[in-house]
């Protein structure tokens, strides 16, 4: 029984991982960077939902949608400001740019809410769910996470398949030039699919900080990591990579830490991404690169 | 005595190195003077040795970004254990060998090779990644080895080495035994060996040895795999060679900052703060920032970015967010199309030839 609750507890925090790395791994695919701030704007999301909700004592419904509101606006500024004037730079110089960005609202966070981790209240009112006789307890976060979790992952890939700015996101990730030539608007689609990743932050942040309450300036950033590793275990640019990379990373980290060793849980999933890199050098569902020479 | 000899010799190449090097020893000297002076605060004496060991990790890590044109982000790893194993290293024979610079030798050279040993580690196994998977993959080796020593316990006694992943007690030490590494607590009572002019000597070996592999046919060889890697297979270049040869000599030398980190400190532990990934990409920033490829840049670039958080610190909490505006303008000013323009437009050199012009 209690291999299928850690179970079942992987599976929620990788599903919250999985949310993160869609919005790393579209940005990748699109926008050929690595956004190192991704982290940092969950820790924004949890920032905001801690302000309105405990603070400004407002609706949990609210407050979230508040949130994904400020995420999404925050996205596409720091798209505008810092990256679009660095779009034909090397992958370095944005890079670093990132890591500026990064520090950036780590600071601000730091400024405003000072370094003391906040106690986040859940904002997910549903009971628990008892099974065998309570031996098995799925908490509410859970319930809420996994269904979420799936239903943005359908609406996001039907998004992207149908739609028509959807398609234009896979036009601009194969060829930049032709898509511009065909009459896409590269900059629009780059700042819409900042815009989509940082509500996801949002949302990830909103269930992550209900079942991990720390709130701190620090605390999105080796969620971030383990997002991005996770986006790069399942295929870096692939959406049901990042959802596939994303659970597995969660189930590993849980059951190293419950069988293994808490301290070496996040040595253990670093070793096994290693591993699956070595296999398969671009990820679990990644396309095979050919050169040209 | 053949000074006209020499002259005739000396390439551009040498020249730049050579008043590089004239750099680092006046700037070694003038600290020196105004040390004896007392003329420099506690502050700046506390920041020598790690001007050092920074500029040797930037260095060290330009020759993989900027020579090898890969992107690596497991600096801080070949540090820790390069910090670690020399650590241990002098501990264990504090007693054994009392002639420090003796001993201080040593550990430098372990502290080298054992983070050697994980460069050749990391070299091989990355040998089918490249670019941003390598980058993870780095990290993720950084990330694994300060997590790994932060778990293990390791004493000796009469009966030999003990190790343990749970915690001191369990290791069974004899009445005797010494407890070298303490789990979370790390090492403690490393001796003290480090100073400012072994780290000013180590950072220009680390220079000579990075700019006379740059300028060697091997270096040439490595610019050729990172300009394209195809056509420097298809000339006879043995890729796997080189590629390792340059990931192991960047953790060598990042073992060799460690070991100068270890022994300035007195307690040793590996957090997130001096270990971390966060560490790897400071010094990737002090690399980018310095020039890419640049060796010269990333000194400077190295001792401007570890002196600005002190001198902004009259800004208090403010100082590390006008650093991050500070890095994100640089960075845009640096790489942006319209400010290179500008650049170019208001360039001193310009604005200079302007007015020579005009006057003729």
């Amino acid at each position: 029984m209690s291999f299928l609750s850690y179970l079942i507890k992987g599976i929620s925090l990788g599903s919250v991982y999985s949310i993160i790395a869609l919005g790393y791994t579209m940005v990748y695919g699109i926008a050929k960077m690595l956004n190192f701030a991704h982290g940092d704007i969950i820790m924004v999301g949890g920032f905001v939902i801690y302000s309105l909700m405990s603070l400004a004592g407002l609706n949990p419904l609210i407050s979230v949608l508040a949130a994904i509101v400020i995420c999404t606006l925050l996205g596409v500024t720091i798209e505008g400001i810092a990256y679009r004037p660095l779009r034909k730079a090397s992958s370095l110089a944005v890079l670093i740019t990132a890591i500026g960005v990064s520090y950036f609202l780590q600071n601000v966070a730091l400024l405003v809410y000072g370094s003391n981790p906040k106690s986040f209240t859940s904002v997910i009112k549903v009971p628990a769910l008892k099974l065998a006789e309570v031996k098995l307890t799925i908490t509410g976060e859970t319930l809420v996470t996994i269904p979420l979790c799936i239903i943005i992952m359908v609406i996001l890939n039907l998004f992207i398949k149908k739609s028509k700015i959807g398609r234009s996101m896979i036009a601009v990730s194969e060829d930049k030039d032709a898509a511009v030539l065909m009459g896409v608007n590269v900059n629009k689609t780059i700042a819409i699919t900042f815009a989509i990743g940082s509500a996801l932050a949002a949302v990830a942040s909103a269930l992550m900080f209900s079942t991990y309450p720390n709130l701190s300036p620090t605390s999105g950033a080796m969620p971030g990591i383990k997002a991005f590793v996770a986006a790069v275990f399942g295929g870096i640019g692939s959406i049901p990579g990042a959802m596939i990379g994303g659970i597995l990373l969660g189930i590993i980290q849980i059951l190293s830490s419950a069988y293994i060793s808490t301290q070496l849980a996040d040595a253990i999933v670093f070793l096994i991404l290693i591993l699956v890199l070595l296999i398969k050098p671009t990820g679990i569902m990644g396309k095979k690169l050919h050169e040209k020479v | 005595m053949k000074k006209d000899v020499m002259k005739v010799n000396l390439s551009k190449d040498t020249k730049y190195n050579l008043i590089t090097i004239a750099a680092i020893i006046v700037a070694y000297i003038v600290c020196q003077i105004m040390i004896a002076a007392g003329m420099m605060s506690y502050l700046m004496k506390g920041l020598l040795v790690p001007f050092c060991y920074y500029s040797i990790l930037a260095v060290s890590l330009n020759l993989t970004v900027g020579i090898l044109g890969e992107l690596s982000l497991g600096q801080a790893g070949f540090m820790c254990i390069g910090a670690f194993a020399s650590a241990f290293f002098s501990k264990c024979s504090v007693n054994l060998i009392p002639n420090a610079f003796i001993r201080f030798t040593l550990a430098i050279l372990v502290g080298a090779l054992a983070a050697a040993v994980f460069g050749v580690f990391i070299g091989i196994a990355v040998l089918r990644l490249r670019g941003d998977y390598l980058a993870i993959v780095t990290l993720a080796f950084g990330e694994i080895i300060k997590n790994v020593l932060n778990t293990i316990f390791v004493g000796y006694d009469s009966k030999g080495l003990h190790f343990s992943l749970k915690d001191a007690a369990s290791l069974n030490l004899q009445e005797d035994g010494v407890l070298i590494i303490n789990g979370p607590q790390g090492i403690t009572g490393t001796p003290q060996d480090t100073n400012f002019t072994v780290s000013t000597l180590l950072l220009i070996i680390t220079f000579i040895i990075v700019a006379n592999l740059i300028n060697s046919r091997s270096g040439r060889a490595i610019m050729a795999i990172r300009d394209n890697r195809i056509a420097a297979e298809a000339m006879g270049i043995d890729v796997t060679k080189f590629r390792i040869l340059a990931f192991t000599i960047t953790a060598a030398l990042a073992g060799v900052a460690g070991v100068l980190y270890a022994h300035n400190i007195s307690s040793l532990n590996a957090t997130p703060k001096n270990f971390g990934y966060n560490m790897s990409i400071m010094i990737l920033v002090f690399v980018v920032l310095g020039g890419i490829g640049n060796i010269r840049g990333s000194i400077i670039a190295s001792v401007i970015l570890t002196l600005l958080p002190e001198y902004l610190r009259f800004l208090q909490d403010y100082r590390m967010l006008i650093y991050a505006i500070v890095l994100i303008i640089m960075m845009i000013f640096n790489w942006n199309p319209t400010c290179i323009a500008w650049r170019k437009k208001y360039s001193l050199r310009n604005i200079f030839r302007k007015k020579t012009q005009g006057e003729v």
